[in-house]
């Protein structure tokens, strides 16, 4: 069998999505993408402009909430809670790889 | 079709209430849920987890899945004559099927293939690369086993050899998303999509940090008192690096955009660490050489821990 060819994005800060894509994309349905902007666990490119338009990293954050929001049965403030947390450990692990990086090896 | 256990799988007796379900479930799902735990099996036992309770907590699909009998986990077996008709999947085959995919057509004990739109579903697959193939774009090629329904609505796991461009730009931890190369969906359901987290394999000499490189420079103790010109390793090959005259172990050189290109901006940066290292053992010639500079230098390493020793005394 062949393999098939396909077509790969960067979910990088350059990646943009309409709330609307965010909602059919991630599974979570809009009303509860609002709570969770509401709640500060995702937050629009700019807030003040209309539409609001979102980067490709709250595309993966909102698939992390509708992970957590399904298999913990989990309300939308609990779910930004969690949201919250995950990204402080993610920065402090970013931040122990960063100085381990810099270290230099003991010879 | 292979057995499961999904009982078993959750940890509890099979006459269970659906509570006791939901508990054994949370518990195990705080232990192996991918966003929350570090075991490296997590995501692997949170799936089994998961199947499990999927068909446990809806009292149809329970009641059908105990109608199944018990068999040994792994086991093959076909269910009792007439399961198929009861639970709406009179040709459903079972020899190729895997039991989630079963279930996961029974929709609380009617088949899905009715005109309910479902989104296919997401997968996430991981793939290790080596520096070099992020730093100049890759190839990779994944075997996935994806069910895919059929013109029944049933579903069916399909091999299927996906090649990705991986564009240059990645590093480690980072994720690229194929729209639509998930699981198909159904009665026009958009399909689900393909999300790809990138691993870099440890480098022998090239540390990561984000798209910027460390590389630690060893320098003989006259080198780093004189300085030098050093060639050094980059991923575009060697330069030639001038080490300025009295450079301290510890201190940062930066080549500017010798790191990993970003997807959609400046490259980052290498950065050469210094070590001053001595050989294991000294020649004759050489430990005259010290001795003099040891008698001749008044340069105190130990300067600042004196001031605090005569400032204690």
């Amino acid at each position: 069998m062949p393999p098939e060819h396909a077509e790969a994005v960067w979910l990088t800060g350059d990646s943009v999505f309409s709330l609307a894509e965010l909602a059919e994309i991630s599974g979570l349905p809009e009303s509860e993408l609002r709570e969770l902007i509401d709640y500060g666990a995702v937050t629009p490119i700019d807030p003040e402009s209309s539409p609001w338009m979102f980067n490709g990293k709250c595309l993966l954050t909102v698939r992390t909430a509708c992970r957590l929001r399904i298999s913990f049965d989990l309300e939308p403030h609990s779910v930004a809670l969690m949201i919250s947390l995950l990204e402080q450990i993610q920065d402090l692990e970013g931040q122990v790889r960063d100085l381990r990086a810099r270290q230099p090896e003991q010879r | 079709m292979k057995y499961k256990d999904y009982y078993s799988v959750l940890g509890v007796d099979r006459s269970a209430t659906t509570e006791a379900i939901k508990k054994a479930y949370r518990k195990l799902a705080h232990k192996y849920h991918p966003d929350v735990s570090k075991d490296p099996q997590g995501e692997e036992k949170f799936k089994e987890v998961a199947e499990a309770y999927e068909t446990l907590k809806n009292p149809e699909k329970r009641a059908a899945y105990d109608q199944l009998g018990r068999h040994q986990p792994g086991q093959d077996f076909q269910p009792p004559p007439g399961w198929g008709e009861q639970h709406g999947d009179a040709q459903f085959s079972f020899d190729e099927a895997d039991l989630a995919d079963l279930f996961a057509g029974l929709s609380g004990g009617r088949h899905a293939g009715g005109h309910i739109r479902m989104p296919g579903q997401d997968y996430d697959v991981a793939t290790t690369i080596s520096l070099m193939d992020a730093y100049q774009g890759t190839e990779v090629e994944l075997n996935l086993g994806l069910p895919e329904p059929d013109a029944q609505g049933r579903l069916h796991r399909v091999p299927r050899k996906l090649k990705v461009r991986i564009p240059k730009g990645a590093t480690d931890g980072q994720r690229l998303r194929l729209a639509g190369r998930g699981g198909k969906g159904l009665n026009g359901g958009r399909d689900g999509d393909l999300y790809l987290t990138i691993t870099l394999q440890a480098h022998p000499l090239f540390r990561v940090s984000g798209h910027d490189l460390y590389l630690d420079l060893p320098l003989a103790p006259w080198e780093a008192v004189l300085g030098a010109s050093i060639d050094v390793p980059t991923l575009a090959g060697p330069v030639r690096l001038k080490v300025p005259p009295n450079s301290p172990a510890g201190r940062k050189l930066r080549l500017s955009g010798r790191g990993l290109p970003r997807p959609h901006g400046k490259e980052g940066d290498l950065f050469i660490i210094t070590q001053i290292v001595v050989p294991e053992t000294a020649t004759d010639a050489e430990r005259g050489l010290y001795e003099q500079l040891a008698k001749d230098s008044t340069f105190n390493p130990r300067a600042h821990l004196q001031k605090e020793m005569n400032h204690a005394a």
